[in-house]
């Protein structure tokens, strides 16, 4: 019976004995560089050059970029929140008075700041662009369903980002809206009022609600957003991206009838 | 059953045990303050002479502790008038919040009016928190009151039906009455109405 396992993943024989020893020769082969090394621990090379170097359908063009650069809206987010939060206090008491802190006081504070403030702005700016993007490309369709849910749940989420971010200068602006939009939450029927204590910790504004709501904006969502965006990334790089809709599929009869033998 | 499916199937129960372990305790410690309910806070606002019954005296309670003025609202304390408003008695005190009942802005006592604004989207109360115009869905909360040497006392919130009968606190935007005490239940973290 002829062996089916392919050479690759056949079990490499004992050291010194047969093809799995090393030969001189060999080792002069052997890799010197850094990539080389890694890449020889850990076979990575045929997967990034399956990312970095797929092919995309004729008539892709700048809409194209727009999840790209969600993505990268997401991690300016990220970084700048990481430093922002060596700074922040989220504590109902102090809160106020860090953020004012990290405006006026620390170095680049005003700037740190601001760029996570209108990132945000533009994460939510861009998501919904990329969303009518894949809408009106008809990109939604056959096999790509499960991405778009994906793609939702991704929007939901980053809107809950936003929810959660708007209560943490604890300013009045701040203070107010995150009220309405828990009494907003609570006029849902039968379980808007067990909602709406979930957030807030309580019945009122809680002592805790501030903290639960820094928990739920730099812990937990931001977790599962990173989870589902490389599920997201997954599927766009093994299904491929589809062209646009006026580009029409070249009819070709013959070859296609060649194809079918 | 092989031998091979029953160490499957066990293998799996284990990691379900230890997830369920690790997963159940943390569920729990988040939801728990829905079924916590805060102890009672009584806060005298003013001796009992200092309030008439054709107008409101603002105070400001504490409703959470040490959070500062996040802990903090304001109240509007009047006594009881019979000649006016049926079923109210003089020795009783009447404490209004100023949580509009549409989405739970600060409402003030305009004075000149004589009734209840809302500044957000321009709910308007009137002398007794009985919804006049705007958008709100049932009269301004109240909390109960008591007088206690001399002083009188506000106590825990409760909300009212449009007939300013007594219900269980509910937050802003949620009817009362009727059919609504159930499609918005009652919930631990509130006491009862008084």
């Amino acid at each position: 019976m002829p062996n089916l396992v392919p050479k690759a993943l056949r079990k490499p024989g004992k050291p010194g004995e047969g093809n799995g020893a090393l030969s001189p020769e060999k080792l002069k082969e052997a890799p010197v560089d850094l990539v080389g090394w890694v890449d020889e621990r850990t076979g990575a090379s045929p997967f990034l050059t399956g990312l970095l170097f797929r092919k995309v359908p004729k008539g892709t063009n700048w809409y194209y970029t727009l999840g790209s650069a969600t993505l990268f809206a997401f991690l300016v987010q990220a970084i700048t929140g990481v430093f922002l939060a060596m700074f922040y206090v989220p504590s109902p008491v102090e809160a106020y008075g860090s953020i004012t802190h990290i405006t006026n006081d620390v170095f680049l504070g005003e700037f740190v700041r601001g760029m996570h403030k209108w990132g945000a702005t533009t994460m939510i700016i861009l998501i919904f662009l990329h969303m009518a993007r894949t809408f009106f490309f008809g990109a939604y369709k056959y096999p790509r369903e499960l991405n778009w849910v994906i793609g939702v749940v991704l929007i939901i989420l980053t809107l809950v980002m936003g929810l959660t971010g708007y209560l943490l200068p604890f300013d009045q602006r701040s203070y107010w809206a995150t009220i309405v939009a828990m009494n907003i939450t609570a006029t849902g029927p039968i379980l808007g009022p067990y909602l709406a204590d979930f957030l807030r910790a309580g019945a009122e504004f809680e002592a805790t609600t501030l903290s639960r709501f820094y928990a739920l904006h730099m812990m937990l969502v931001p977790g599962l957003i990173i989870a589902l965006i490389g599920a997201h990334l997954y599927l766009v790089v093994k299904l491929g991206t589809t062209a646009p809709p006026w580009v029409r599929a070249e009819s070709k009869p013959k070859s296609l009838r060649e194809e079918k033998v | 059953m092989t031998r091979r499916a029953a160490f499957a199937v066990a293998g799996q129960a284990f990691g379900g045990v230890a997830a369920a372990g690790v997963l159940l305790p943390v569920v729990g410690f988040a939801v728990a303050p829905i079924f916590d309910r805060p102890e009672e806070r009584w806060e005298a606002v003013g001796p009992v002479d200092a309030f008439s019954d054709d107008t409101y005296r603002q105070a400001v309670i504490t409703l959470r502790d040490g959070i500062g003025e996040a802990g903090k609202t304001t109240v509007y304390i009047r006594r009881g008038n019979p000649s006016r408003f049926e079923g109210e008695s003089a020795d009783e005190f009447i404490a209004i919040s100023t949580r509009c009942a549409h989405l739970g802005c600060p409402v003030r006592f305009v004075e000149a009016a004589g009734s209840f604004i809302c500044p957000c989207h321009g709910g308007v109360y009137d002398f007794e928190g009985k919804v006049l115009g705007g958008p709100p869905v049932r009269p301004l909360d109240r909390f109960q009151t008591r007088v206690r040497d001399g002083q009188v006392e506000v106590g825990p919130r409760y909300s009212v039906t449009n007939s300013l009968k007594p219900v269980r606190s509910r937050d802003p935007g949620e009817f009362t009455g009727g059919i609504w005490e159930y499609l918005y239940p009652p919930r631990p973290s509130t006491p009862p109405a008084p």
